[in-house]
């Protein structure tokens, strides 16, 4: 058993490749932010954006850091799983763009059985998963059955849910505004516990266990993907579809399953936040909330690995949050949401950088072959060059 | 009676790493001529024709048109040239009409609007001087294969080319549109365009052919006039030779039938007649059945049938006395279908899984490789990985875990064979193993298959390989147009027979 | 009533300039998601002109300049989709979710830093162009018409004629069905596709200023245009991508759109007590059942979404 082997150098491997064009692309969209910060006003450009990268660092005392890295969580935990959503969908070969709609069916699902059924937490979790996870269901069905594509059949879904979820919270919502009750105080047993975590972040008390719980589903999903059958399964169809079929995997099944899954996590994901009473629903609202497409942008920065999508879901909510500290007689809080928009455009170039990477390193490998084999050559003959 | 060359093609070299696709060729075609261009899979006629369309620049030779020496560096290039081509695969945008397809690129136009009605008068005068029948403002995906082929001939004699070339042309077509293309071919000829016909079915070139050039191995056998050959001689030509593999093989003893196929029938994905046509023959235990053929015949999709990847229009399968005509893939499976697909990359692999995911991809579901929560016994996969690389000598850079999609194209074979051998398996379907491998490989594949037949199970071995053919099989059936036109005795018929059955010019009524 | 009509003609206007953008890019084989960013950009563009453009401007020299600043910051900002999809082989639907995203974003940035370098006390995204407005809108006996609504009139005779009386048309469509054969009669692919992304891109800005100037007289870009550019997709999917059809599907929509913005007028409407959002919901519905049924044979061009490589012939 002297197998030779032989070591692939880093830059040869896929995960390192993609942590670098990740890197690139944050590096890259800090940088055209800047610059858009310098031709707004010049003088507080560079202060603005160390403001968006510092965060909750701004602010001085220890104590209060720690309150709104609490807060910072708070806000990631569902971003982490709507980009688990998207990634697991891209594994299997379909874009999940209708992350963004079950997500909020998730919201209504949730809020709904919280305030209008008065049901504790852990009943109102496993609603939003469900209505989450038929609502990926169906655009799976409608692919398998129909060949809807699943982008337009998604997209559809995303406006279905925001009108229906509007209409449904309207029924719980405050008579004197748009937004529904607040949930600690008309049902405290729907808020997620938080098992003693708001304290560690200075009592910032929507620090739940939502955090831990959003992590736990991320390694769940990893593992899911990558120690077990049905993991195998969809991987095996996303990567090719044909050899799938070749070797007898239920196609159709894996996809109304992928579906149902993927919206099941958006689903969850906005339960995460909103059982936490942290936002209330708007039921005037009339545009999408941006969680669910900024899961896309966490999904694909994180190079579509579940623990990868952990820490760039952290990333994104992380300078989002920070865009929100920037002076507002300069510049709008909306720069971080600039920055992270291109940061998912700059991810459609990731596919393209690694095949130039790979195509570069061969080319560089097949001239060193060369150059060896000609000096070899040389050398037989007795070539006088060194 | 030596009409001047409108094309030729003098010594003619090119060289890709590892083998010589064109050595050495030369092909005049003369003005008004019907010149065809013949030979088996792989014989460098494709290559031939990219050169003549500047898709590939040759190490050596020349072209000339006309006399004289001209450089084609594109397809543009040789459009230029008056060089027009009828691909096997027409180029036709389904959903215009003819007329749209034909005016495509060299629009009549005033101010950049269109100016049809210029432009159908020009088709109607041109489809009525050559006899080519077509509805101009019919949708494309709405008329038969063959007025689509009418449509891509308009669409050269509308640019005015004089040289045309027509790449398989029979192979989508029913008899009589055969016939129809046969005459207008002629006709074309006749109004001093000069053809290349390419081919592999002798009656069709001793039919309309002038002359004929061999192309065998990437060599030029030589140029014939047809009318002072035969199809014995042609056919000779393209494949005579000694076989080149020997196949080190005991007497087969065929035991009971395993796999018995009866009246099928299986749609096209091509074009609107059955690929294959009401086929029945049986394999039995420890033999090898051998469909050759040549390429486009009917065989992929007879595979598919059988392995369940397409479903059959008609007809039965029975596989170990079980009906499994409408069965779904897996079953196949389990029952002991191994089957060797002919595209590796498009079926056979996961080219981004590693080496030991791709081999247990046929078994990753028995409870070996996964335990009852569904999670898969990591360390199974690895040890049996390990197993049939040692087995079967499957070389790579990482062993089990390296990306198959790193692999050389050998390894990856050898890999797929380990994988559909080692399985419980009572019937192996091979569809062309060792395309593309070298000559190593090759050998080391068919001492794997006949390893097999020795062991009792039945193989089916799908292959456009004469040699391979000849060299493997215990009895041949012969597949022409979708049909089993003739079943032989690889021991009492030589190559040339072979050749003559696979070209239809011969088929036999009735099986022995 | 008249308001119904009037409200049904201007968001038909909105959605058939949207859809024929889209139609022209997906006929040239690319996708194009991002139009909703495309429609934020073009309404920038058309209401920076509205805001800046002297108050003596003459109607006609306005409605030229907002339509041409529109249309050009549209095209300008496909090129985001063009680009990428076109050179660099992205992932169509990744780049088109992002310029949805940098859309608003950007323009939210652009308009709150050049509010609040007016006033500093000023930090909302909102642009007003009560005056200027009234250049595009002519009373005719109570109904409020808008040049807008010729305009989209003069865009579905402009994608009809171009689509399939003009040898560009020809060659766009072909490079959307089958590049390959395109490329094979010497047409230059990745030309066409630029100009079919650039056209949509041109239509979607046009489609956004439209849009925001619709019902209202200013308009806080943080909002973007609410899904119109996806619906605008629907329309085009309704329509089989064809103009004649989309023409129909838009009125469809456009009705629909209006009726949640007028039923409280309408009697029996309003009798029903049903929430405006069912109105705002019912397109989609309807499309996505259409869709149901018509997907088994789409019509859709056949190489959408798939870079083309001259290398695989």
């Amino acid at each position: 058993m002297n197998r030779e082997k032989e070591r692939t150098p880093l830059i040869r491997r896929s995960g390192f490749q993609s942590l670098v064009a990740s890197l690139l692309c944050i590096i890259i969209g800090l940088l055209i932010g800047y610059i858009v910060l310098l031709m707004i006003n010049p003088s507080g450009a560079g202060n603005a954006i160390s403001t968006i990268i510092e965060n909750f660092f701004t602010y001085k005392k220890p104590k209060t850091q720690l309150k709104y890295f609490g807060s910072t969580l708070v806000k990631t935990a569902p971003l982490i799983m709507c980009s688990l959503s998207v990634l697991f969908a891209y594994k299997a070969g379909l874009f999940n763009i209708g992350v963004a709609g079950q997500y909020v069916v998730g919201a209504g699902a949730s809020l709904y059985f919280a305030l209008a059924f008065g049901m504790p937490w852990y009943v109102c979790l496993i609603a939003a998963i469900l209505a989450g996870a038929l609502l990926g269901a169906i655009s799976g069905l409608l692919k398998a059955v129909c060949n809807v594509n699943e982008v337009i059949s998604c997209i559809m879904l995303n406006w279905i849910s925001l009108y229906l979820v509007n209409i449904l919270l309207s029924q719980v919502k405050e008579p004197t505004s748009p937004y529904t009750f607040v949930l600690s105080s008309a049902n405290p047993d729907a808020v997620l516990p938080s098992m003693g975590l708001s304290s560690l972040f200075s009592k910032n008390q929507y620090v739940t266990i939502a955090i831990p719980l959003a992590v736990i589903v991320a390694i769940l999903i990893w593992i899911l993907l990558e120690k077990t059958k049905l993991g195998y399964e969809l991987k095996a169809t996303g990567f090719n579809k044909n050899a799938a079929k070749y070797c007898g995997m239920k196609e159709k099944k894996n996809l109304v399953l992928t579906m149902a899954i993927a919206g099941g996590l958006s689903g969850m994901g906005a339960a995460l936040l909103f059982l936490t009473g942290f936002e209330q629903w708007s039921c005037t609202q009339s545009a999408i909330p941006a969680t669910g497409f900024n899961g896309i942008a966490a999904a694909f920065l994180g190079g579509l690995n579940p623990i990868g999508a952990i820490f760039s879901s952290y990333f994104i909510q992380h300078i989002t949050v920070g865009g929100a500290y920037v002076d507002k007689t300069m510049y709008s809080a909306q720069i971080s949401d600039l920055i992270s928009s291109l940061i998912i455009y700059l991810c459609g170039f990731v596919f393209f950088f690694k095949y130039a990477l790979n195509k570069r390193l061969d080319q560089r490998a097949e001239k060193k072959a060369a150059l060896k084999a000609e000096n070899a050559a040389d050398t037989e003959e007795g070539g006088e060059d060194k | 009676m030596d009409k001047p060359y409108a094309i030729e093609m003098l010594n003619i070299t090119k060289r890709f790493p590892g083998i010589i696709a064109n050595d050495n060729i030369t092909l005049q075609l003369r003005q008004g001529e019907i010149h065809a261009l013949l030979g088996e899979n792989g014989a460098g006629k494709s290559t031939l024709m990219s050169v003549l369309f500047g898709l590939y620049q040759p190490e050596e030779g020349i072209i000339k048109k006309d006399g004289k020496q001209v450089n084609i560096k594109d397809p543009n290039d040789a459009n230029a040239l008056g060089i027009g081509m009828v691909h096997q695969h027409f180029k036709l945008v389904e959903c215009f009409t003819v007329l749209d397809n034909i005016i495509m690129g060299v629009e009549p136009c005033k101010f950049g609007f269109l100016r049809k009605d210029e432009a159908r008068k020009k088709v109607l005068e041109l489809s009525e001087k050559y006899g080519l029948m077509v509805d101009p403002d019919a949708l494309v995906e709405d008329i038969t294969v063959g007025m689509q082929q009418r449509t891509e001939i308009l669409k050269m004699l509308y640019r005015d080319n004089e040289i045309l070339i027509f790449d398989e042309p029979t192979a989508v077509l029913t008899p009589q549109e055969i016939d129809e293309l046969m005459q207008i071919m002629k006709g074309l000829a006749k109004e001093g365009k000069s053809i290349l016909f390419i081919s592999h079915k002798l009656n069709e070139i001793m039919s309309v052919a002038d002359r004929c050039t061999v192309l065998r191995k990437g060599k030029c056998i030589g140029t014939v006039n047809i009318a002072d050959t035969s199809k014995e001689e042609l056919s000779r030509m393209m494949v005579g030779r000694d076989v080149e593999f020997t196949v080190h093989k005991d007497i087969a003893k065929p035991g009971e039938p395993v796999l018995h196929v009866e009246n099928l029938s299986v749609a096209s994905k091509l074009h609107k007649n059955d690929a294959v046509r009401n086929v029945s023959f049986d394999v039995h235990e420890g033999e090898i059945v051998c469909i050759a053929g040549i390429d486009g015949n009917g065989q992929t999709e007879l595979v598919y049938g059988l392995t369940g990847l397409e479903p059959v229009k008609s007809g039965k399968v029975m596989f170990k006395g079980k009906d499994i005509t409408n069965a779904p893939i897996r079953q196949r499976s389990i029952m002991g279908m191994s089957h060797i697909p002919e595209d590796r990359h498009k079926h056979g692999l996961v080219l981004d899984y590693s080496l030991e995911d791709n081999l247990v991809l046929q078994r990753y579901f028995e409870p070996e490789f996964v335990n009852k929560a569904g999670f898969l016994k990591r360390n199974a996969i690895r040890q049996y990985g390990c197993r049939l690389i040692q087995q079967f000598d499957i070389r790579s850079g990482q062993g089990s875990v390296t990306s198959v999609r790193s692999m050389s194209g050998g390894n990856q074979q050898k890999a797929i064979i380990a994988r559909e051998m080692d399985k419980d398996t009572s019937l192996l379907v091979a569809v062309q193993p060792t395309r593309g491998l070298d000559v190593g490989a090759i050998e080391y594949i068919h001492r794997q298959i006949v390893a097999q037949r020795d062991k009792g199970k039945a193989v089916l071995l799908v292959s456009l390989e004469l040699d391979e053919v000849m060299a493997l099989s215990d009895r041949i059936l012969v597949m022409y147009e979708g049909e089993i036109v003739g079943e032989l005795d690889p021991k009492k018929t030589t190559v040339e027979e072979l050749g003559l059955y696979m070209a239809g010019a011969k088929r036999k009524e009735g099986k022995k | 009533m008249i308001l119904l009509l009037q409200y049904t003609l201007i968001f038909a206007s909105v959605l058939l300039l949207v859809a024929l953008g889209g139609c022209f890019s997906e006929h040239s084989g690319v996708i194009n998601i991002g139009l909703e960013g495309i429609m934020v950009m073009g309404a920038l563009g058309g209401a920076l002109v509205m805001k800046f453009m002297p108050g003596d401007t003459s109607a006609f020299m306005m409605i030229i300049t907002v339509v041409l600043a529109a249309m050009l910051l549209g095209a300008v900002y496909s090129l985001f989709l063009a680009v990428a999809s076109i050179n660099f082989k992205a992932d169509q639907t990744l780049v088109g979710s992002a310029m949805n995203l940098l859309g608003v974003a950007g323009a939210t940035v652009f308009v709150k830093a050049m509010n609040t370098a007016e006033n500093v006390d000023n930090v909302s995204s909102t642009i007003q162009y009560i005056n200027a407005k009234k250049a595009f809108l002519v009373d005719i006996g109570g109904f409020e018409f808008n040049w807008f609504m010729l305009l989209a009139l003069l865009a579905l005779i402009f994608a009809y004629v171009a689509l399939y009386k003009t040898r560009f048309g020809l060659r766009l469509m072909a490079c959307g069905e089958h590049p390959q054969a395109a490329d094979s009669v010497g047409i230059n692919v990745k030309k066409m596709r630029y100009a079919g992304v650039l056209i949509s891109g041109a239509l979607g800005g046009l489609g956004g200023i439209v849009y925001i100037t619709a019902g209202v007289s200013e308009w806080k870009f943080e909002n973007g245009v609410a899904g119109f550019g996806f619906l605008g997709l629907a329309v085009m999917i309704f329509g089989q991508w064809k103009p004649i059809k989309i023409a129909l599907a838009a009125l469809l929509f456009g009705l629909f759109r209006a009726l949640s913005n007028v039923y409280g007028g309408i009697e029996f409407l309003s009798a029903m007590n049903i929430p405006a959002a069912v109105y705002n919901m019912l397109p989609y519905i309807i499309s996505l059942i259409v869709l149901a049924f018509t997907s088994k044979k789409s019509r859709a061009p056949k190489a959408e979404g798939i870079p083309y490589d001259k290398g695989m012939r």
